[in-house]
């Protein structure tokens, strides 16, 4: 590989960096003031790229393209104020995180919207005017256009740089960064602030779609696939910093391009195709810099910021009389769902499927809810149990019951691992490392065709014995399924539990008392990883196959939705969401061609609704009744 | 009848709030009103009624959703809200289909990623509608009309596996078709034959469903991987390129292509040399950092199998560097419309593909097929099309030499069985179960601004085929 080559695809990769830090920065920003993950912020990069393809589409040249950029950073802008002004206004309140749920229905809608506006058929835009030629260098062809996106990427840094530290409205913003509550209370009004900036973070996302115009098509997969990228970007740089967001956007791209640029490497006889680690570069970059350096290359341990006080969180309760009958009630129901079977036969498979949801997100909320780390990457261990059971199954031939053993035992390895970095760090960093470790797996699975199937996944894995008949199998499920949520309600409420949500709710506290807060919270990762690794065994062998999507981003959010809609705050919420979840999707799916959107809406509807999740609004329910009837 | 989309209680709403009504109501009704911006009162709410009370019955009569209309009804925001965990509970019980049928009518179970993969998938599913219609309209097989059911399958197989359940359990289906991406075809087929269900996969590329995966209840329609790169082979070998590179989106699909290629050419061409091979992630393409690469390692061919969003990508990214401008490629896919429509006119000429150049066949079944999906949707057919309305009247051939829905008879009826579809006739393979359906192959040219195929020739399926004892050998599972 000649020196020139590689230092001209480093050039190639500056102009790469700006379109990962335009999505990024907005992202940081959005994030640093409102504290919103944003999960819709791939939607606006999409719509800037489609309103530029659309609005340029009717322009003369050469005003078409400097056009259409122009009136969708504008229009994004806007659509960002009244996403802000409509929906997340009204949930600002709400417990942590909730606002994911909101903006990921906001992601569902947005991408049917731009399905109904825009058609199914990817859209390419035109090039820039004037920036169409080439430039020689290094005995090679750059195009005007590359030099101008490697300078739009720092320019846009200084401006936003500029914005923060000169303009009042700067100022603002970072002083509500710090502390909102003391801004509102020094009369600046938050709400505007936060309008202008989600604005503006839309804006910029919207920007940085527009700019890919003369590079790549609209097409309606971009959402999640910039998604990704900028979180990744945004975290190792540090969140909130935006210069970070630069300096991070740059080593991703040069990762990438020089990967690309070694293309196939001989190394000790055994060829090494470089170009395949693209598909997973980013988050080995992540997962590298998390290790090292917890916070990001340039983030520093979050202040104790306050945010706008949720209500503080009641203690776990166990059961009253009514709430155990309405339990048994339900475990009744499940157990009898093969009877239900003989008149309504779709009863027993959806209720499998329920029982599967339910154990994945009760995994998932015990660490959560009681251990406070929201992981961002629960799919991993899912995955991994219901791959080592599959390949124990398929390959070593072991005995189904064997298998089911067998595979949680792969996922809790797997989380003792994964979970002994991350269980150290806070927030949003221990949500990413989570990701950039599922991502890891994921792709090792992708790409490892002899063991996993590659991309396609393992197939056959039908339970055998006992266990074929599909009544056989329900009932086992059934069974370890209550066993695992039972184990999980015993655990929160017992010692160890409460050292649990000690650790969550004051660290400081909490090791004063003696706890060793990473010891438990690693303890508490492995247990919800291997339930959740009992829950993809068996995800296996219910689909008689596995396939790399179980183990996929989304797959990881589908875990959060539930344990969010089902309400964080209570040990039935995941219970409730995991129901709902996979009920709803099952019947919207069935109900129109644009099931997605109605799905986010109703997600909508019950966020706007029951800030607390369903068993948050149905303790509601049951004070309000209480009061009625003139009880305390 | 087809029951495509069973009445959306949410589209009923629509239509009473007047604000969408057209949009919802029978499109009839909006053409008449087109242009006319105070339509006469008293018909327009006659015929909403009316729509409304159809709706309605129709949807009581399935008796299927009654919770999701439910849940737009009751008045308070709580009560309604109290009502989503209900109606899941009511859904979990599975209300039955109900309702008297006159003639019994096949029901076909078909599942599609529509959601993932709509730019291939709504015309295929306007070709199964037409070819619904059209078999109805002739009476349908042995007096029964077929009835499509259609489902997403949520583009993952754990989803499909339910989809897949649900239709066998409760809407009862006769058979199962559909699936695109590989391994839900693949999860799906695996499912099919555990139940011992006939199944047809319409779509999937992959080489594993017909071969090392295949089993004894599985078809498929579509010319595979390795055909479509069979297909490519004489134009590469006729190129006499010692230095070539690949590049290709880094899954199953582009691996196998990849090494079919390599593999091929190499037996056909042993000086050959591959001086670079890029493996990209799939939809996200770094596209300006590959095409340097690819150009740097100066091949005098290129194989591609991108295609989608990263085969404009990298269109645009040659254009923009002018790269890789003198070298000869050979592309799969790239002839279809769904790809080569929106490069407009930077579809890059002289590149050998795969197609379907809808605009240049001018066979008398091609021609009917062309007018009668034009006549039905105003639009021209894309390949997804020609798959849809080949695997409706691939299922019609077959239930109607097997004179019966079940599932042995039909596989019976399908090994060997002949078809006639828009391409002309053909034949699924009873060694292998797959479609000697071809695909069209010729060099890319621009015509008014737009991307075509020119001199397009028809590459039939069989010739590009293993031998069926050679087959044999590949299909360990299949009993």
């Amino acid at each position: 590989m000649a020196l020139d080559a590689l230092v001209f695809q480093a050039v190639n990769g500056l102009a790469s960096a700006s379109g990962l830090f335009l999505v990024a920065a907005g992202l940081s920003i959005i994030f640093g003031v409102t504290r919103i993950v944003n999960m819709a912020h791939g939607s606006f990069y999409m719509f800037g790229l489609y309103i530029a393809v659309t609005v340029a589409d009717r322009l003369p040249s050469p005003f078409d393209f400097w056009g259409g950029v122009l009136v969708a950073v504008a229009l994004t802008a806007l659509i960002g104020a009244l996403v802000e002004l409509v929906l997340l206004r009204r949930i600002y309140r709400a417990p942590e995180l909730y606002q994911l749920l909101a903006t990921f229905a906001l992601m569902l809608v947005m991408n049917d919207a731009a399905l109904w506006l825009w058609g199914p058929e990817d859209q390419l835009g035109p090039r820039a005017a004037g920036l169409t030629g080439t430039v020689e260098l290094l005995g090679r062809r750059l195009p005007d256009y590359d030099i101008f996106l490697a300078l739009a990427g720092p320019a846009v840094l200084l401006g936003l740089n500029r914005l923060l530290t000169r303009s009042r409205f700067g100022r603002l913003i970072r002083a509500a960064t710090q502390d909102r509550e003391m801004v509102a209370a020094l009369g600046v009004n938050e709400a505007v602030l936060f309008t202008a900036v989600f604005a503006l973070g839309a804006g910029i996302a919207g920007l940085g779609g527009a700019l890919q115009m003369p590079r790549e098509p609209a097409s309606l997969t971009l959402d999640l696939a910039v998604l990704g990228d900028a979180f990744v970007v945004v975290v190792i740089g540090g969140m909130g910093s935006i210069r970070g967001a630069y300096v991070a956007a740059v080593i991703v791209a040069q990762v990438k391009a020089l990967c690309i640029a070694l293309g196939t490497v001989e190394l000790g006889g055994l060829a090494f195709n470089m170009s395949k680690l693209t598909l997973v570069a980013e988050f080995l970059v992540m997962a590298l810099v998390l290790v090292v350096r917890p916070h990001g290359l340039f983030g520093r341990p979050a202040p104790a910021t306050r945010i706008h006080a949720s209500a503080v969180e009641a203690p776990l309760v166990p059961l009253g009389p009514g709430g155990r009958g309405a339990a048994l009630a339900a475990i009744a129901l499940f157990a009898a769902m093969p009877l239900i079977g003989d008149s309504f036969a779709y009863a027993p498979v959806l209720a499998q499927d329920v029982l599967i949801a339910v154990l994945f997100a009760a995994s998932l909320h015990f660490i959560m809810g009681p251990g406070g780390m929201a992981s961002f990457g629960h799919a991993a261990y899912f995955g991994l149990g219901a791959y080592g059971a599959a390949y124990a199954f398929l390959t070593l031939g072991v005995s189904t019951p064997a298998a089911l053993v067998l595979g949680p035992a792969i996922a809790g390895l797997g989380a003792v691992v994964f979970g002994w970095f991350s269980v150290r760090l806070e927030g949003v960093y221990f949500a990413m490392l989570t990701l950039a470790f599922a991502q890891i797996v994921w792709s090792i699975v992708f790409q490892w065709e002899e063991v996993t199937g590659g991309s396609n996944g393992l197939f056959g894995v039908w339970p055998e014995g006992v266990l074929e008949s599909p009544t056989g199998f329900y009932l086992a499920s059934f069974a370890l399924v209550l066993a695992g949520v039972l184990v999980l309600r015993r655990l929160a409420f017992s010692p160890f539990g409460h050292a649990l949500r000690a650790a969550r709710d004051s660290a400081l506290r909490a090791q004063a008392s003696g706890i060793d807060i990473a010891r438990v919270r690693w303890l508490a990762f492995i247990i919800a990883g291997t339930l959740c690794g009992l829950a993809g065994t068996l995800f296996a062998f219910a689909k008689g196959s596995i396939s790399p999507e179980a183990i996929s981003v989304g797959r990881s959010i589908d875990a959060l939705v539930m344990v969010l809609l089902g309400g964080v705050q209570s040990l039935l919420g995941p219970l409730f969401g995991a129901s709902a979840f996979t009920l709803l999707q099952d019947t919207v799916m069935r109900e129109t061609a644009y099931w997605r959107a109605l799905l986010g809406a109703l997600m909508i509807a019950v966020v706007l609704l029951f800030p607390g999740g369903i068993a948050g609004g149905l303790s509601d329910i049951a004070a309000r009744l209480r009061r009625a009837a003139g009880r305390p | 009848m087809t029951r495509l989309a069973t009445p959306a209680p949410w589209r009923l709403r629509r239509t009473n709030t007047g604000a969408k009504w057209v949009d919802a109501a029978s499109s009839r009704y909006s053409l008449a009103h087109t242009g006319d911006p105070m339509p006469p009162a008293a018909p327009i709410l006659a015929r909403t009624t009316l729509t409304c009370i159809t709706r309605a019955f129709a949807t009581l009569e399935s008796q299927r959703r009654p919770a999701m209309r439910r849940s737009f009804l009751p008045r308070g925001p709580i009560l309604r809200a109290a009502l989503g965990p209900l109606c899941a509970v009511a859904l979990a019980l599975g209300l039955p289909v109900t309702g008297a049928r006159a003639a019994e009518p096949i029901r076909i179970g078909e599942m599609n990623s529509y959601k993932a993969q709509p730019a291939f998938l709504a015309p295929y599913r306007k070709g199964m509608e037409l070819a619904v219609d059209q078999i109805n309209a002739a009476g349908g097989i042995g007096g029964r009309p077929l009835e499509l059911i259609i489902r997403d399958d949520g583009g993952n197989p754990g989803d499909a596996i339910r989809v897949a359940e649900e239709l066998i359990t409760r809407e009862k289906v006769d058979v199962l078709a559909g699936t695109f991406l590989s391994h839900v075809g693949l999860a799906v087929a695996g499912f099919a034959d555990k139940r011992k269900v006939f199944f047809l996969a319409a779509e999937p590329l992959t080489d594993k469903i017909t071969w090392s995966d295949g089993n004894r209840y599985t078809f498929r329609l579509r010319p595979s991987t390795y055909m479509q790169v069979a297909m490519l082979m004489p134009a590469a070998v006729e190129k006499k390129a010692k230095r070539w590179a690949i590049v290709y989106p880094n899954y199953e699909y582009g691996q196998s292509a990849a090494a079919t290629f390599k593999e091929k050419l190499k037996a056909a061409q042993p000086d050959v040399e591959f001086v670079a091979e890029q493996a990209t992630p799939l939809g996200k393409l770094d596209a300006g950092p590959v095409v340097q690469a690819l150009a740097d390692a100066r091949p005098d061919a290129v194989f591609n199998v991108l295609f989608g969003p990263d085969l404009a990508k990298f269109v645009r990214e040659m254009n923009a560097r002018e790269a890789l401008k003198d070298t000869f490629f050979v592309s799969l896919l790239s002839g279809e419309p769904e790809y080569l429509d929106p490069l407009k006119g930077e579809a890059p000429v002289g590149w050998v593909v795969t197609g379907y150049p809808w605009y240049d066949i001018p066979t008398p079944a091609h021609q009917a097929f062309l007018d009668a999906y034009q006549k039905a949707y105003g639009e021209p057919p894309r390949l997804g099309s020609i798959v849809g309305y080949t695997a409706i009247t691939s299922l019609a051939a077959g239930l109607k030499k097997a004179g019966s829905t079940d599932p042995e008879k039909l596989v019976a009826a399908f090994e060997g069985l002949d078809v006639v579809g828009p391409f002309g006739p053909f034949q699924y393979r009873a060694s292998d179960h797959q479609a000697t359906m071809g695909a069209f192959v010729g060099p890319i040219g621009l015509k008014d601004g737009m991307g075509v195929m020119l001199d397009p020739v028809y590459v039939d399926g069989l010739s590009v085929l293993p031998s069926d004892d050679e087959v044999k050998k590949l299909r360990p599972a299949a009993r």
